[in-house]
């Protein structure tokens, strides 16, 4: 076992009163707090509600939104639904992937800064396209706004620093 | 708070919330919709509630408390729905709406209007040069029935007893008090309310067989995980007049003899989930929720479960399974969720909107709501307009209005100058229509719209304009609806992907008219044989594209040209010989060396040799690169 927080595993499994049921529920409190789910929390979990390990992974691979992977502190998710498509937001991705050094392989960068990713759906229509930096809509982006955007978040890092 | 113990109280405490709300001597509503919220509407709120502090105005926010003299009500509101003009900012009783308002303005906001009763005009929404002062006048809100959304944009969300001073809760405690179980499902079934998350069933059906059913046990579940790419009617519900899809359900509850609710929305909502959350929680305290109601024998609690990412959970078997804590994996019906739904149970399994329809019903009765709308499909959709359109944002309309209204008197037209060339409605499982004017003129309801090949779904209406190509459009829904599938059944799980590669090779320019025939008859036979209605529904963006669209088709495959000028791989780029100055920057930036020529005299590009990359395009300094 590595060297991960199990007592938060614990809080999160007991607020939930160890129900099947909210196996979901749990898993998403988790990736909150880990930013994705590491194995060993997934046997853990399985253990915690007398689950088989094999329901647990199942569960976790077949919802797009719990990664098995670690992802960047900040998750940028571009909106690919239709009403953005059409409003021309691949520009806008390809845009974050070559600044990023990133691709369609390869979504998180290596200081583990960013991660990028796209969605089918944000509900911003209105102001497509769209873009999601963790819970917040940037909406009417442009490649040139998306640039601005990283830079801004880049600064505040380094003022955090 | 005191919990509410009966009718008696909860009309007291109705009146008290009337009078303080009557007292509030100006209300500022600033949208803070995921649109608005996005375009800085928090900061926009934090700023006048601190600039009017300073200033010694009294800002009351909650309603149980009488206001000072001299008070303004700062509110956040739900979605106005013209999201294209946010963030917006409403100021009543003068009944103004400012548009594109910005931190900066709000001193003077505060100073002139606020305090002095003046318009600044600056901030009003203008068209053709007309000005407009309140919300009603613009044709944006002009043409449109707002019920469903009536509170959206003119309450502050969260605050459950200005929904109660509205008349909020009055149609549950009529259902509770003056009507019996079936005369309930008597009162919606006559109102023909039929489900407003694409199927169109008739909604009292479903209230009645499970009301039939002998097992104690049964539940009341929202379907709230809108997926449909393009569309977010329900989202605007949660967040902007939460209490009201609450009353639907609980109204379920009672027809139906169910005791507990599930919400499921989708995790991409952060904003209607903690205004659920609100909610919930809100009516918990005073006693709308939890045991025996208002004093009477009725209880009744609401979950909420969010999604993760799974669009196929917008099928009622997969949705029940995902709340269960399964993979959302439609099963084999029936039995049908009626019968044996969430945890085995009988379920009553709606759509945000319905339950949002459902306290209109009880409260005004099914005649009135029948004289709205058409007479098969009666009152009012909401729709979310988007795509290629002026006016972009949230409208709600009578059942019948036709897509030329919703695109041009609603949604002002094309932007940008360009030519109408489609509409997409009802996302993935939906259509495509185009030009014709008997489509354009064509009543939206379930059943017409059927006729044509399209579905309202949801509600999702994303308007294209000529640079839209459609081969892309269907490929790109096939992208997704293959991304979703969820594997269960083969003709899903196989067909999606066998079509999204002939899509691909035909977008790519390597598509043979062998392929066409070969995506149609791959359609017939996903539709008839998927298990779930997302693979039945499938081919729907396919079918309708090549029915309206096969010209387009044909120009890909036979002339490997595309006409919108939109798909990369069909696209030629020449140097024209009168703007190049033989600088060689284009042949040093590509990569496959498809670029000679000599210094300072014009260069050519080898087509043969050209990936169309584009690379060329973005590198010369003189424009003269061209696509041809």
């Amino acid at each position: 076992m590595s060297n991960i927080d199990f007592s938060i595993a614990d809080k999160i499994l007991d607020s939930y009163g160890r129900k099947q049921s909210s196996l979901i529920a749990i898993m998403q409190d988790l990736q909150a707090e880990f930013h994705y789910l590491p194995q060993d929390i997934l046997e853990y979990i399985a253990k915690g509600l007398d689950l088989s390990i094999a329901k647990v992974y199942g569960v976790a691979t077949f919802y797009e939104n719990f990664s098995l992977e670690p992802k960047g502190k900040y998750i940028i998710k571009i909106c690919d639904g239709t009403a953005c498509h059409v409003r021309k937001s691949i520009p806008i991705l390809e845009t974050l992937r070559k600044e990023l050094g990133l691709s369609d392989k390869k979504h998180t960068t290596d200081d583990m800064m960013f991660t990028v990713e796209t969605v089918s759906c944000l509900g911003a229509c209105g102001l497509a396209p769209a873009v999601m930096v963790n819970d917040t809509v940037h909406g009417s982006m442009t490649p040139e706004k998306a640039i601005a955007l990283l830079e801004e978040i880049k600064e505040e890092e380094e003022k955090n620093a | 708070m005191p919990k509410i113990n009966s009718v008696t109280e909860l009309n007291e405490l109705r009146e008290l919330a009337k009078k303080n709300l009557g007292l509030q001597k100006k209300k500022v509503l600033v949208c803070c919709g995921t649109g608005c919220v996005a375009g800085g509407s928090l900061i926009i709120y934090d700023r006048i509630k601190k600039a009017c502090e300073e200033k010694g105005i009294d800002v009351c926010v909650e309603l149980q408390h009488e206001p000072h003299e001299n008070n303004i009500a700062l509110k956040k509101s739900g979605c106005h729905g013209f999201c294209e003009m946010g963030p917006l900012l409403k100021i009543e009783p003068l009944g103004i709406l400012y548009i594109k308002v910005k931190p900066d303005d709000c001193d003077e906001i505060i100073e002139k209007t606020i305090l002095n009763d003046e318009v600044i005009d600056r901030l009003l929404y203008k068209l053709d040069g007309k000005t407009y002062q309140s919300q009603e006048e613009i044709p944006f809100y002009k043409k449109q029935t707002r019920l469903v959304l009536a509170n959206c944009g003119q309450n502050d969300a969260e605050d459950i007893l200005e929904y109660i001073a509205k008349g909020g809760y009055t149609a549950f405690e009529k259902a509770l008090f003056n009507m019996t179980p079936d005369e309930i499902c008597q009162e919606v079934e006559l109102s023909k309310l039929r489900g407003r998350g694409g199927g169109g069933f008739p909604t009292a059906r479903k209230w009645k067989q499970v009301q039939r059913q002998a097992e104690p046990v049964k539940y009341v579940v929202c379907n709230g995980d809108e997926g449909d790419p393009g569309a977010f009617m329900d989202r605007s519900i949660m967040e902007g007049d939460p209490h009201k899809m609450l009353e639907g359900m609980m109204i379920a509850g009672i027809a139906t003899g169910a005791s507990e609710g599930y919400i499921y929305v989708r995790a991409e909502y952060p904003l209607a989930v903690s205004r659920l959350n609100v909610a919930i929680s809100k009516a918990r305290e005073y006693g709308l929720l939890g045991e025996n109601i208002l004093g009477s024998d009725f209880s009744f609690d609401i979950h909420i479960n969010k999604g993760a990412g799974a669009f196929v959970c917008g099928e009622g078997s997969a949705l029940t399974a995902s709340i269960e804590g399964s993979r959302g994996m439609p099963r084999v019906k029936p039995p049908r969720t009626v019968e044996k739904g969430l945890f085995g149970k009988p379920t009553v399994l709606n759509n945000v909107e319905t339950f949002a329809n459902v306290p209109l019903i009880i409260s005004n009765g099914a005649e009135w709501y029948k004289g709205i709308g058409t007479e098969n499909s009666p009152g009012t959709k909401a729709f979310a307009l988007t795509g290629n359109v002026v006016n972009t944002g949230l409208i709600e309309v009578p059942m019948g209005t036709t897509l030329r209204e919703v695109i041009f008197d609603i949604g002002g037209g094309i932007k940008n100058g360009k030519n109408f060339k489609a509409v997409q409605i009802g996302g993935p499982s939906g259509g495509c229509l185009c030009l014709l004017d008997e489509h354009l003129d064509l009543p939206m309801d379930f059943d017409s719209l059927k006729k044509v090949g399209a579905m309202i779904g949801s509600g999702g209406l994303v308007v294209m304009d000529d640079s839209t190509c459609m081969v892309e459009v269907s490929r790109f829904f096939m992208n997704f609806t293959q991304n979703e599938s969820c594997g269960k059944c083969v003709p899903c799980r196989e067909g999606t992907k066998r079509m999204l590669e002939i899509l691909e090779k035909i977008v790519g320019g390597k598509g043979t008219v062998e392929d066409i025939e070969m995506l149609e008859e791959l359609s017939d036979t996903i539709s008839s044989t998927a298990l779930c209605g997302l693979g039945k529904t499938a081919s729907f963006p396919i079918q309708s594209t090549l029915r309206y669209f096969r010209d387009e088709y044909l120009a890909h495959v036979v002339d490997k040209k595309c006409p919108a000028g939109d798909c990369q791989a069909l696209k030629n780029y020449y140097i024209d010989k009168d703007l190049c100055k033989g600088c060689s920057k284009c042949a040093r930036n590509c990569p496959v060396n498809a670029i000679s020529g000599e210094i300072k005299k014009p260069f050519v590009i080898d087509t043969e040799k050209c990936i169309k990359c584009g690379a060329c395009v973005d590198n010369c300094a003189f424009k003269a690169v061209k696509e041809g």
